[in-house]
């Protein structure tokens, strides 16, 4: 770490983003997960950090009147994945938050922080996809809402322009009670990164609609619209099909958790079982 | 660049000037001279650094002494009262849970946070609790049975009532 590192705490978003205007080499902190780590290998060095977490505002669930809900970037996993609400309406929020890192990591990690920092194997990443989830992003030029579907530009990499700030993550009402599984494989239950994840959800009504997304197997998330539409055309019975087109969609690469090849080919089994767990 | 914090660290209140760029470990560690926390991986992955922070459990590696400031931290020599060991760490003794030894702090104080939310864990709960403490010798099942037992002496003096509970705390836990 430098010596000169600097450490501010603002109390409210627009002095959070006053400030880390004014310090171009400045970098906002919540849960310091990724970034500490990050820091102390080089990768990013950072001469001040930004706290964001004395930001009351930032640590609310909120209920919005479309029936959604509102977490805000501060509120860590731990809340995330317990909250009777997200529990309630978002089932598969709660499901992919409950298997990043590990119970204490979670206790700092946070949604926001997941998002941002553009894993492709962001567990939390994959529920947001499937679930059509929008970011709020304040900056100095005002607020704006982003759709998740076109945060992730590659590893590591989002649409964020450098002193965005994520003030919260929106789950929009019409994706409420989406039900289903997040398969998660990777070469030890805890704390590892996902060498394989695979979430697919379907909601019932009059006509069901289908979501599968996938993560650690493209250089983003991955959400498979093409499978999603084939199910909701001919149902669970095509199963086999939409895991055919989600083989399709997706382009792993290898590395030591697991070879390309191996990850395409679970992609196809855990689509498969997926949607026939809920046919 | 320094900073002075203010915390709460196993009830007694300190204050001191720390760099901005020191974590909490180090701070607990060489500021304090507790050195019950130990330093494994320094990046989250292996627990042996494990405190609580306002009650939760965290890794003290990846929290700056200076996110700390007007907190309230519990280290494992805050779980000890007067001298009397509490109770995940009788029971870690009668259990032999530990064998080199350093990973021991992080699982008791991880299995504490664990013990306050759930009272009544199961195997798989007690292990989901821990999946962030990493044990080089890999003797889980004694912590896990340990965790266990620690548990089931803390309800039965609890259900006990505090002075019957204090008679218990002294009696050796039940294997």
């Amino acid at each position: 770490m430098p010596v000169d590192l600097d450490y501010l705490a603002p109390s409210d978003v627009e002095d959070a983003v006053a400030l880390r205007a004014s310090r171009p080499s400045a970098a906002f902190l919540l849960g310091g997960t990724d970034l500490l780590p990050q820091m102390r290998s080089g990768r990013r060095s950072p001469e001040t950090l930004i706290d964001l977490k004395r930001i009351a505002e930032l640590h609310e669930i909120r209920e919005n009147a479309d029936g959604g809900l509102s977490i805000g970037a501060a509120v860590p996993l731990a809340d995330v994945e317990t909250h009777p609400l997200v529990l309630a309406r978002y089932p598969l929020l709660a499901e992919c938050a409950k298997t990043v890192g590990a119970w204490p990591l979670r206790q700092r990690a946070t949604l926001a922080g997941n998002v941002c920092n553009a894993s492709p194997a962001a567990d939390t990443a994959v529920a947001l996809l499937a679930l059509d989830a929008v970011v709020n992003v304040a900056s100095t030029t005002g607020r704006l809402a982003m759709a998740i579907s076109e945060l992730f530009l590659g590893p590591g990499q989002t649409a964020l322009m450098p002193g965005d700030l994520v003030t919260d993550v929106v789950l929009p009402g019409s994706a409420a009670g989406v039900r289903g599984s997040y398969q998660r494989l990777s070469r030890r239950k805890g704390m590892d990164l996902a060498t394989v994840g695979v979430l697919v959800g379907k909601r019932d009504g009059a006509r069901p609609s289908w979501r599968v997304a996938l993560a650690a197997v493209a250089p983003t998330p991955l959400r498979v619209r093409a499978a999603e539409e084939l199910l909701e055309a001919k149902g669970a019975a095509a199963a086999r099909e939409a895991a055919e087109l989600a083989v399709a969609a997706c382009r792993p690469i290898t590395d030591q958790r697991g070879s390309a090849e191996y990850r395409r080919e679970m992609v196809g089994v855990l689509v498969r079982r997926g949607v026939e767990s809920l046919g | 660049m320094k900073k002075t914090i203010t915390l709460e660290v196993n009830g007694v209140a300190e204050t001191a000037e720390v760099e901005v760029g020191q974590t909490l470990l180090r701070f607990l560690r060489d500021g304090l001279d507790l050195t019950g926390t130990k330093e494994g991986c320094n990046e989250g992955e292996c627990g042996s650094c494990m405190v609580l922070l306002d009650g939760r459990p965290v890794n003290s590696c990846l929290v700056l002494a200076v996110e700390a400031d007007g907190r309230t931290v519990t280290t494992v020599e805050g779980l000890s009262k007067e001298g009397v060991l509490h109770p995940l760490q009788k029971a870690f003794l009668s259990q032999a849970a530990v064998q080199c030894g350093f990973c021991t702090p992080g699982m008791v104080v991880s299995a504490a946070a664990l013990l306050r939310e759930n009272p009544t864990p199961t195997e798989d709960d007690v292990r989901k609790a821990l999946a962030g403490n990493l044990c080089r010798c890999t003797g889980y099942k004694q912590i896990v049975d340990a965790v266990r037992d620690a548990a089931a002496a803390m309800r039965s003096a609890a259900e006990a009532g505090s002075d019957a509970g204090k008679a218990a705390e002294r009696e050796e836990v039940p294997a």
